[in-house]
C-alpha cells in the first residue's frame, strides 16, 4: 500500500530522497506505473511524484544538441519547435496512446520502463542518444543502448534517475513508422525509425518492438551507403531487397498476444524499406 | 521537497481536505467514492477508454492514471464543472440534439475531451475530431453521431462569436 506521497520540487532533492531510501518509487507521468497501481501488481510505500521539477520539465538547445527533460511529455514532443528539432521524435509521440496519454506520459518514462514496445526507443537509438543520470553521488551520461540491458530492464543504480536525454539537431530527413492494430491506443507491433546523416551520408535505423534491447540494423546500415545519392536523394532499387533481409534479420522477435514473430520479422524489413524511400525516391543510376 | 500528508484537493474550484489515506489512490478512485463526483465513470483502469477524462492544471488526462497525492494543489475540472446545475452547455445541447448518446457512460468523457478540444481548435476537421477523441471509447454510437455533435457545437460557438464580434 502507498503510505507516502512526496512531492519533489528540485533535481537536489530527488537526490536527497532517494538517497534516504533508494527503494522509493519515482512517479512522472503515471500512464505505466499507475495502472500496476490500479490493478494491485505494484504497491511501493513511498512515491516521490517529480513531474514538477522545473529542470525534468524543460528542454534546450545545447551547440548541435537539444537536451530534452526525462519529464518532457509527448504531446510537448509531438508539436511546437521541438518538433521541427527532432521530426522522428515528434512522429513518434503522436502514435503514443490518446491526448489523454500523451498529455501525461514522459520521454524519461518511455526509457525508464524500458519496454521493447516504447515508441521513442527505436528513434533515440537511431539518433544515437545520451541519456543524462543523477544520484546524491553526481551525475553521468550513459548511450540509450547501454541503458536499456533487457525486456524493463536498466542499467540504473541504485538511488539514480534520468534527468535528460540528450539528442542532435540534423535539419535532415527522418522517418517513424509504426504497426498496429489501429492508428491511436496501440502499443507497438513493430516499429522503427529511420534517420539520415548526410554529413557522413548514413542512415541510421533503430527496430522497436522486435528485440529485448534497443537495436540499430547496422548491417543493413552499411550495406544500403552503396546504393545512396546524396545529392538527388534517390536509391537504387537493386539494393532494396537485400536491405529489408537485412533489417528483418537484425531483429529477434517474439510470438505473443499482439502479434507472432513471423510477421514482425516480416513487417520490420517492409518498414525499413517505406521509410527509406520515403526519403529516397527510387531510381536506377543508368535512368 | 513537501511530504504530503493531510492536504485539499482543488476541484471545479472547491477545495475538500483529503484524508492521507486516500492519498495512494487513483484520482479517479477518490473523486468518486471520497468525494462523490460520479460524473468521471470508471471502466478501464489503465487509460484505454478515457470515461475518467479530466483536466488537470488545463491539461486532459485519465483520472484513473493519477497518483490522488500528486494532484494536491493542482487545479483539477471534472465533467460536472461543465454547466451550472440545471443547464447544459454547447457541447452537451449538441450531443442531446444530434442523438450522440446511447448508453451514456462515454458521454462525460467525451464531454471533457471535446470542450478542451474545441478550446484549442475551434474549427476542426472531421479527421482532427477523430483523432481529438480516439482516446475515448464508445462502444454504442459508432462515433458518427459524435462527430456531427462536434460539428453542431462548433457551428455554434463559432456563431456566436461572430455576433459577439459583429457587437463590437
Amino acid at each position: 500500500m502507498i503510505m507516502e506521497v512526496l512531492i519533489a520540487s528540485s533535481a537536489e532533492e530527488i537526490c536527497e530522497l532517494l538517497g534516504q531510501d533508494n527503494s522509493r518509487q519515482l512517479l512522472a507521468g503515471g500512464t505505466d506505473f499507475m495502472v500496476e497501481v490500479n490493478y494491485r501488481h505494484r504497491s511501493p510505500s513511498s512515491v516521490i511524484a517529480i513531474d514538477r521539477v522545473p529542470e525534468l520539465r524543460n528542454w534546450h538547445h545545447d551547440g548541435d544538441s537539444v537536451v530534452i527533460g526525462s519529464c518532457v511529455t509527448y504531446r510537448e514532443i509531438e508539436r511546437g519547435p521541438l518538433a521541427t528539432l527532432v521530426p522522428a521524435l515528434a512522429q513518434a509521440a503522436r502514435t503514443v496512446g490518446s491526448p489523454q496519454i500523451r498529455n501525461a506520459g514522459t520521454i524519461g518514462g518511455n526509457i525508464g520502463t524500458a519496454s521493447p514496445a516504447g515508441d521513442m526507443i527505436p528513434v533515440l537509438s537511431a539518433l544515437g542518444a545520451e541519456v543524462s543520470l543523477r544520484s546524491s553521488e553526481g551525475k553521468r551520461e550513459i548511450s540509450l543502448d547501454d541503458l536499456i540491458v533487457g525486456v524493463k530492464q536498466t542499467s540504473l543504480g541504485q538511488g539514480e534517475f534520468i534527468e535528460s536525454v540528450r539528442v542532435p539537431v540534423l535539419e535532415s530527413p527522418q522517418e517513424f513508422l509504426k504497426v498496429g492494430s489501429r492508428s491511436a491506443m496501440v502499443i507497438s507491433v513493430t516499429s522503427l525509425a529511420l534517420i539520415t546523416y548526410p554529413k557522413t551520408q548514413s542512415v541510421g535505423i533503430g527496430l522497436g518492438a522486435v528485440n529485448p534491447r534497443p537495436t540499430r540494423a547496422r548491417q543493413a546500415e552499411e550495406f544500403i551507403k552503396d546504393f545512396l545519392n546524396w545529392e538527388s536523394m534517390q536509391v537504387d532499387p537493386s539494393g532494396l531487397d537485400h536491405f529489408k533481409e537485412l533489417v528483418s534479420e537484425a531483429s529477434r522477435p517474439i510470438d505473443d498476444h499482439r502479434s507472432i514473430a513471423a510477421y514482425r520479422r516480416h513487417s520490420i524489413g517492409v518498414l525499413a524499406q517505406r521509410a527509406l524511400t520515403r526519403i529516397f525516391s527510387e531510381r536506377s543510376p543508368s535512368v | 521537497m513537501s511530504k504530503v500528508t493531510q492536504d485539499h484537493l482543488n476541484v471545479n474550484g472547491t477545495k475538500f481536505t483529503i484524508d492521507d489515506s486516500w492519498l495512494g489512490e487513483s484520482l479517479l478512485y477518490t473523486l468518486r467514492e471520497q468525494l462523490g463526483l460520479y460524473g468521471s465513470k470508471n471502466a478501464c483502469e489503465q487509460g484505454e477508454c478515457g470515461s475518467c477524462s479530466i483536466l488537470l492544471d488545463k491539461a486532459l488526462v485519465c483520472a484513473c492514471l493519477v497518483l490522488t497525492g500528486s494532484a494536491i494543489g493542482r487545479d483539477i475540472k471534472t465533467i460536472e464543472s461543465l454547466a451550472p446545475e440545471g443547464s447544459l452547455s454547447v457541447i452537451q445541447q449538441a450531443f442531446v440534439d444530434a442523438g450522440a448518446i446511447q448508453c451514456g457512460f462515454c458521454t462525460p468523457g467525451l464531454l471533457v475531451t471535446i470542450e478542451d478540444f474545441l478550446d484549442d481548435n475551434a474549427e476542426p476537421t472531421e479527421l482532427e475530431i477523430r483523432e481529438a477523441i480516439s482516446g475515448n471509447l464508445c462502444r454504442c454510437t459508432g462515433y458518427g453521431r459524435i462527430v456531427e455533435a462536434v460539428r453542431i457545437a462548433s457551428k455554434a460557438s463559432t456563431d456566436t462569436q461572430g455576433t459577439a464580434d459583429d457587437g463590437n
